[in-house]
């Protein structure tokens, strides 16, 4: 979503995305968002730039915002690190908040069972290396 | 005559310029001019919005809560052609 209209979408998507992408289709919807309405409520706008600036929102099935990240223009986004957090939310919901993901989780490591049992216990399953692997 | 300009990954944009708005224009909307915009939060409702699209070569219309039983990655920038 940007404040460019549909039509610049279509012209942006005519002109480069289309070269940049295998299908030459791009599989989301491009959102318009004229006078910068939608960034404002969600706190993304830059009224001196009349701009929407980087900002990506993880939203669940329940319409429940779970994690955000927002970037000056200048820097791109991380894709990979973003769907690694959807699986770690998706793991989350799937046990009912019954299993957490610590840092540097990633599909196929280790997850925690938060409970009495792992309070002050935490070093025995999670060791620092784990951030970083 | 037009200057050339750098061109970053922010939308160039211009300005009024000139005199300032006289006082009592300023004081006409004191309270709109403090007014703070909180983020959204984490845990929080995301707010629902409807929004003109282009998608698979058309011209349509999304409202978000359209979305709902579904994971969804709203994700904002600062313009087509901005280079990343």
């Amino acid at each position: 979503m940007s404040t460019d209209s549909m039509f610049v979408h279509k012209m942006w998507v005519d002109h480069e995305l289309s070269k940049m992408v295998g299908s030459g289709a791009i599989p989301f919807p491009m959102l318009s968002d004229g006078g910068g309405k939608v960034g404002s409520v969600y706190g993304v706008y830059d009224e001196e730039g009349g701009v929407d600036v980087r900002g990506r929102f993880i939203i669940d099935p329940d319409g429940v915002i779970q994690g955000f990240e927002v970037l000056t223009p200048p820097v791109g986004r991380n894709v990979a690190e973003t769907l690694r957090q959807v699986q770690a939310f998706q793991l989350v919901r799937g046990t009912g908040g019954a299993q957490a993901t610590p840092s540097g989780w990633k599909p196929g490591k280790a997850v925690l069972s938060p409970g009495p049992d792992l309070v002050g216990n935490v070093w025995k399953e999670w060791k620092v290396g784990m951030a970083f692997d | 005559m037009p200057k050339e300009q750098k061109v970053g990954c922010a939308r160039p944009t211009g300005g009024v310029v000139g005199e300032a708005a006289p006082p009592e224009a300023n004081l006409a909307a004191p309270a709109a001019a403090k007014e703070v915009k909180p983020m959204v939060q984490v845990g929080k409702k995301a707010p629902d919005f409807v929004a003109p699209c282009y998608y698979q070569g058309k011209f349509a219309s999304v409202q978000l809560s359209e979305y709902l039983g579904k994971w969804v990655l709203l994700c904002f920038y600062p313009g087509d052609f901005t280079f990343v």
